[in-house]
């Protein structure tokens, strides 16, 4: 872990994952769903009688709730200018990666690492590891962005 | 009804906090993972803290016989490390690292006016409809090491 530590936020950090917790625990408590973004999205690819609906209103809120508490606080909101083909093949490779491995960051990351699943306690220090060599090889290696 | 809105304040409350700890903001993400420049752990505090709330409430919330508006807990029973687990995390990471998008804040980008997550939400949608099409086809080697051996 070279470098020094920057722009580190460790109080909106902690309030906002507390709140992510929350919304997974109340998805658990309400329908009994794990909150896996990449599972409820892509269950939807087609959706299925009786089991589409839960799924919609959740990725409609996702946004939904953004924007709404992004308007209350006032954050600045940038975007990462990376070319849009660089864009569109991260998007490939997370929908292939996350559909394979069957999850991502929420609900490999906070669900299944707080249910001590055998799975996710893989996944996660995988792709952490693949993040970051790519992210070392881009900025470091390429000297590119983002 | 009730499961439309439970389904949809889940959902917005998880949009706040992805806003609340920065995690829309992919160069806040990819600070996180550049170990070897100016390292910014936020990330991690957003997991202690998700993970801490959700492993106290989860067990408490078992406890019960049933959900408040579903009738069972669907709850995840695979325990198989094999190639497609490890694979696809693996290729989830390159991915991730090549834009500081995972899928949460690439659709809570929607509502953000992020153009960013224009790009990359189709090909998202799209990757995960490839890898569904290939999951299908049968010559799919699969490997399997029992998670106990582990």
């Amino acid at each position: 872990m070279g470098g020094h530590v920057s722009n580190f936020t460790p109080w909106s950090a902690l309030y906002g994952g507390i709140l992510i917790g929350l919304a997974s625990l109340w998805l658990m408590a309400t329908l009994g769903r794990i909150a896996g973004i990449s599972g409820i999205t892509y269950s939807l690819l087609p959706p299925k009688a009786g089991d589409a609906l839960w799924r919609v209103a959740f990725v409609i809120g996702l946004p939904l709730g953004a924007c709404l508490w992004s308007f209350w606080h006032g954050h600045a909101h940038a975007t990462s200018h990376a070319p849009a083909w660089q864009l569109a093949l991260a998007g490939l490779l997370v929908g292939m990666g996350t559909r394979l491995g069957g999850g991502c960051t929420s609900g490999h990351g906070i669900c299944g690492v707080a249910r001590l699943s055998p799975r996710s306690l893989v996944a996660v220090p995988v792709f952490m590891a693949t993040a970051m060599l790519t992210v070392a090889l881009i900025r470091h290696v390429f000297g590119s962005t983002p | 009804m009730k499961r439309i809105l439970a389904a949809l304040s889940a959902g917005a409350l998880f949009g706040a906090g992805l806003d609340e700890s920065n995690m829309a903001d992919p160069r806040k993400v990819l600070a996180f993972l550049d170990v070897f420049g100016q390292w910014d752990p936020s990330l991690l505090w957003v997991m202690v803290g998700a993970v801490t709330v959700y492993a106290i409430g989860y067990r408490l919330l078992i406890r019960r016989d049933r959900p408040w508006l579903a009738h069972t807990f669907n709850l995840p029973t695979a325990s198989r490390i094999d190639v497609r687990l490890l694979g696809g995390m693996a290729l989830f990471g390159i991915g991730w690292g090549l834009s500081g998008y995972c899928p949460g804040p690439a659709l809570a980008g929607l509502g953000l006016s992020n153009p960013d997550v224009f790009a990359l939400v189709p090909s998202m949608l799209f990757g995960g409809w490839i890898a569904d099409y290939w999951s299908k086809a049968p010559s799919l080697p699969v490997k399997t090491i029992a998670a106990e051996a582990k």
